[in-house]
């Protein structure tokens, strides 16, 4: 690591470990506040609900995008959330614009401007939505916006798969392969996408090293 | 404290919250923003970046606003608005609001009125999340040092590797627009928008090449997202009926 990146690293886990202990406070300061303390028994029922996928979703997660976001925007997209729908296409998208590697220091650069922007943007337009919520509740659903919303992550990944696809077109067929034939078999699994991240870069990785080897790319 | 979940109270709290992510996302965006110029990259072009990934952000980020305003019929608009601002996204939080309230033998139909639901529902929304804040700075160094010794061992297989996390995540996403295709027509909805997405970037890409509009090279992927969007509103009612 250079010096920038190791004190982009620095600055980076001040801020997040300061965003953990704030993230834990919120509830306690409630708890605290309204003399609410929750009874522990449906904390833990509540949680073994969903920290068994979350969780799982979530190690993995960190495990697959920090190569992608690079130092500041993993220490800056994990606080913010919003990793898949935003974060990493905004990275992605801008550090091909940009015509900069991901892992040199100038993808480094633009991966955290552009992280630092969307999370910029989106917190501004939820608090002006929240602000004007009674004017826009009604638009924001209305049946007419819905499939919009509903199709946001297919209208986003559309144009982001055609940018990658084109350029490493035979590294794209078996995973697509693999992900198009699984949906089919297995419908189900499409709410599970997070877990299924992982499974399609190890069969791009299996791939990717047969045809390296072959000398196919 | 009498509690109600829009309180002042609550909003301070809220607000709080926003001006620390705001804080932090403005500290990244100088220092990197500096370090761009240093390097030789041109203010014009940190610029488009800025304004490229802030149009990019508008449509997404309305959808996570529809978030908030689902999660606030029955838990307000404070702690949406700090859960859907710090971390969390609807496919996480509504679950996780579900799965407590199930616990404690409610439904989620009506507006929390008892504090203790409500702080309930707090701690497994926060409980459930914290892997993806606590592991980062945990497993930072090793993750990049095992990227570093991939490509020090052999450079093109790195970027092959590094091609392979973008291409992984990428049919991941692009499959799902499948998984419903077995429903009938309106389950091929997805799969539509998709391809009317990768076709506006097909051209947009033919534009950028054949007439060197390299402007557009900055708007491509949010005219492809917005112009998706659009035929997703026209073509549901049609085929839905």
């Amino acid at each position: 690591m250079n010096d920038y990146i190791k004190k982009t690293d620095k600055y980076g886990k001040i801020w997040i470990w300061t965003a953990a202990f704030i993230i834990v406070m919120i509830p306690v300061v409630m708890c605290i506040a309204y003399n609410a303390w929750p009874p522990i028994v449906p904390v833990l029922k509540g949680l073994l609900g969903v920290a068994p996928m979350f969780w799982t979703v979530g190690v993995i997660e960190v495990i697959t995008y920090t190569p992608m976001l690079g130092v500041g925007g993993t220490y800056l997209g994990f606080v913010t959330g919003n990793i898949t729908s935003i974060k990493a296409p905004a990275a992605l998208t801008a550090m091909e614009n940009m015509g900069v590697e991901p892992d040199s220091e100038e993808g480094e650069v633009v991966s955290t401007i552009a992280i630092a922007t969307s999370s910029i943007v989106t917190t501004l337009i939820i608090a002006l939505g929240v602000a004007l919520l009674a004017l826009i509740s009604p638009i924001l659903n209305s049946p007419t916006l819905q499939p919009a919303f509903d199709n946001i992550l297919p209208a986003l990944f559309g144009g982001l798969g055609v940018v990658y696809i084109s350029k490493n077109w035979k590294l794209s067929i078996a995973p697509l392969v693999f992900m198009v034939a699984l949906f089919l078999i297995a419908p189900g699994l499409s709410s599970a996408v997070g877990v299924l991240v992982p499974v399609g870069i190890i069969i791009t990785l299996g791939a990717g090293r047969i045809m390296y080897k072959k000398g196919w790319i | 404290m009498e509690f109600n979940v829009n309180s002042t109270f609550l909003y301070i709290i809220a607000v709080c919250v926003i001006i620390f992510v705001l804080a932090q996302s403005a500290f990244f965006l100088v220092r990197a923003y500096r370090r761009g110029k240093q390097l030789g990259m041109s203010a014009q072009k940190l610029r488009k970046v800025i304004f490229s990934t802030s149009i990019f952000t508008i449509a997404p980020a309305i959808s996570i606003l529809l978030g908030v305003i689902t999660l606030s019929k029955f838990l307000g608009i404070p702690l949406p608005w700090i859960r859907m601002s710090v971390i969390g996204a609807l496919t996480y939080e509504l679950p996780a609001a579900e799965s407590a309230a199930s616990a404690l033998g409610i439904s989620l139909s009506q507006t929390i009125t008892d504090p203790a639901t409500y702080t309930t529902v707090a701690w497994v929304m926060t409980l459930g999340i914290m892997p993806s804040i606590i592991l980062p700075p945990i497993l930072m160094k090793k993750i990049k040092g095992g990227m570093l010794k991939v490509k020090n061992k052999d450079k093109k297989w790195g970027d092959i590797f590094m091609t392979s996390l973008f291409l992984g995540m990428i049919s991941a996403f692009l499959g799902t627009a499948f998984a419903h295709i077995r429903e009938g027509l309106a389950g091929y909805i997805p799969l539509f928008v998709l391809l009317v997405s990768a076709a506006i970037m097909g051209i947009c890409g033919l534009l950028i090449k054949k007439f060197n509009l390299k402007w557009l090279e900055t708007y491509a992927i949010s005219i492809s997202m917005v112009g998706a969007l659009v035929f997703a509103v026209l073509i549901t009612p049609v085929i839905v009926g």
